[in-house]
């Protein structure tokens, strides 16, 4: 017989701690008429139980395995305030239109959770109970942080605010290219496409996730040639530029030695990834902090958790972690690009990032009101796939709090790198400009940057190359709410 | 060179209609235009001198055209001209839009000094070649 089977009666004390196993709902993991607090941390699980195990259950289960649970009675409770630590599973919903799945919302105490520390709140809420034999599969889809504990966090070092003030760029979206080709470049030729990209006229080249120091480019050479490239734009255009230099490494003592030489060379950016770890992040970002840093998060790896809709963690709770944990820049997706990105959901990850306080809203996949108390606002950052004959999408869909980020878009110019760069802002500007003045973007965008091209050859060059490129496919992690996987416009 | 501080740099020049519509478009969101203007264009001069204050209560873009064109009469040709709009709304609560609307007749551009320091490490300082020539003198 399953453990989670076997039935003990618990009305009292003394037969809730006899020896033995008990159902979790019975242990007081299940509280349905349990009214959440406002300090308490909530998740939502969409869970999918094996077959014969009951909903609530499960549900209770989950509750029990992320805080006090083990898979027995231990006496050892009664010498804690248990009822206190015990999550507390208060809702069991069926996930629309998916047989044999349910949303299950846990509340956890405040007490459950050290202060600023995603590492602490993450091994409670996606530990253990990941791997729980009785369920088939388990995804945190959403996290209700109360503003108690959103307090504790410094959030993001800079933030969009301060960021623009620093970089003197107001009222459009940031311009960005990753360099490429990614991996081969030496730094010579490295820094020959940051400078050209920027006197072009992006604000920003980047790094890519897997450019660490590898045989054809040590770290230090690509700081220094990135660093010439972007002082030497900078001069030549009288406008603030920077490069984001990944500092991600294999210690916690090289990131802060390479982060450190950034610094002295008078970069105002470097960069991380995902896969560095909260623990990182959040040293990183304490360390941004204290050096007047920006610090672009790019989010390697994500994608292993976050895009099957059955197991993992929702992008819309690591979103969350992140501008907790104090990150500047984060990829949040494109909607048109190459990459997943569905324009729902992609529109509740951006709200997320940008806004005080962000309502519930089911159709964008967002399960809870979550208040941000003043934290500071996350720059989302897209990348991937996207061109200047999609600026007006862009712009539509995203708003002008991001960094539109053209690396093939750029590079790939016909006539050269500060051409491709060249065409991206004008597009961009003109997008703006045309934007303010009232005109209808999404009808009329095609027909302003036939304009805007008039005056710029580069751009009449882009727009001739890549005409009609978009990836238009269904995508895998969508909202539950509305009936049908989306694709872009 | 040019000079492509502010949002609207890589286009053509704006006219005055073009200029009045994006004013009107900073009232309408109910943020606050303000005139600055400089002879110095380093990247990072903050703080252009204010031409009156940031206009908190005009109801449309005319009021804004005027001063406009008052600040011209003294600095065109001579200084480069912006606006800037602020939002006063809480967690935003700085600027929202900047463009520049006037240029110096020529941009002579500027320098970039490097001094050769520890190992391969460069400083580099950006200097603008107007800024050589005293205050008020440089265009």
């Amino acid at each position: 017989m399953n453990a989670i089977d076997k039935t003990v009666a618990a009305d009292k004390p003394r037969s809730r701690y006899s020896a033995g196993v008990m159902e979790y709902r019975k242990m007081g993991y299940w509280q349905p008429d349990y009214e959440p607090k406002d300090t308490d941390v909530i998740a939502l699980f969409r869970i999918t139980p094996q077959d014969g195990v009951d909903e609530v259950e499960a549900a209770a289960a989950v509750a029990g395995e992320s805080s006090t649970a083990t898979w027995t009675v231990v006496w050892t409770d009664r010498l804690t305030a248990c009822d206190k630590y015990r999550a507390k599973c208060y809702r069991v919903d069926p996930v629309p239109n998916t047989p044999g799945s349910w949303f299950a919302y846990i509340a956890y105490d405040l007490d459950l959770f050290e202060p600023g520390s995603i590492a602490n709140l993450s091994a409670s809420i996606i530990g253990n109970v990941f791997g729980f034999k009785p369920l088939k599969a388990l995804r945190l889809e959403d996290m209700r942080m109360p503003v108690a504990y959103i307090k504790t966090f410094d959030g993001p070092a800079t933030g969009i605010v301060v960021e623009r003030e620093r970089l003197d760029k107001f009222g459009r979206p940031l311009l960005g290219a990753t360099v490429k080709p990614k991996l081969g470049l030496s730094g010579r030729n490295y820094g020959r496409v940051v400078y050209e990209a920027l006197k072009g006229g992006l604000d920003f080249t980047k790094d890519d996730e897997n450019i660490n120091s590898q045989p054809f480019m040590h770290w230090r050479d690509r700081f220094l040639y990135c660093m010439e490239a972007v002082n030497k734009a900078q001069a030549g255009t009288g406008e603030v530029k920077g490069t984001y230099l990944n500092v991600t490494a294999a210690t916690m003592e090289d990131m802060y030695e390479r982060a450190e030489f950034a610094k002295s060379l008078g970069s105002s950016i470097v960069m991380i990834d995902l896969i560095i770890g909260y623990t990182a992040i959040q040293s990183m970002a304490k360390w941004a902090r204290r050096n007047d840093m920006i610090l672009h998060l790019h989010r390697a790896g994500h994608s292993t958790y976050t895009r099957q809709k059955s197991h993992g963690v929702s992008f819309r709770v690591i979103t969350k972690w992140m501008r907790l944990a104090g990150v500047d820049h984060i990829h949040a997706g494109t909607v048109v690009g190459k990459l997943e990105g569905d324009p729902h959901t992609t529109k509740g990850y951006y709200d997320l990032c940008r806004e005080d306080f962000v309502p519930q809203n089911l159709a964008h996949g967002i399960f809870f009101d979550q208040p941000w108390a003043s934290t500071r606002k996350l720059m989302p950052v897209a990348s991937g796939g996207i061109h200047a004959g999609q600026m007006h999408q862009l712009i539509d869909l995203l708003g002008e709090d991001v960094v539109l980020q053209f690396g093939g878009g750029t590079i790939g110019h016909p006539m050269g790198i500060q051409a491709g760069a060249t065409a991206n802002r004008v597009a961009l500007e003109a997008m703006i400009f045309a934007r303010n003045e009232g005109r209808d973007i999404v009808y009329e965008g095609p027909e302003i940057l036939k304009a805007a091209a008039r005056h710029c050859l580069p751009l009449k060059q882009a727009l001739e190359t890549w005409k009609d490129v978009t990836f238009n496919y269904s995508s895998t992690d969508t909202p539950d709410f509305v009936p049908q996987a989306t694709a872009a416009e | 060179m040019r000079l492509t501080q502010g949002a609207f740099s890589f286009l053509p020049d704006l006219t005055d209609e073009q200029i009045a519509r994006q004013v009107q478009y900073c009232i309408d969101k109910g943020w606050s235009v303000n005139i600055e203007f400089t002879d110095d264009p380093h990247p990072r001069n903050t703080y252009w001198e204010l031409w009156g204050q940031p206009m908190f209560d005009v109801p449309d873009a005319a009021g804004v055209m005027f001063e406009l064109n008052e600040c011209r009469k003294t600095y065109k040709g001579r200084h480069y001209i912006r606006l800037s709009a602020f939002d006063s709304t809480h967690t935003w609560e700085s600027l929202r839009l900047s463009f520049i609307t006037d240029r110096p007749d020529e941009e002579p551009g500027f320098a970039l000094e490097r001094q050769e320091v520890d190992g391969r490490a460069i400083r580099y300082t950006t200097r603008a070649y107007a800024a050589n020539r005293p205050e008020g003198a440089r265009y």
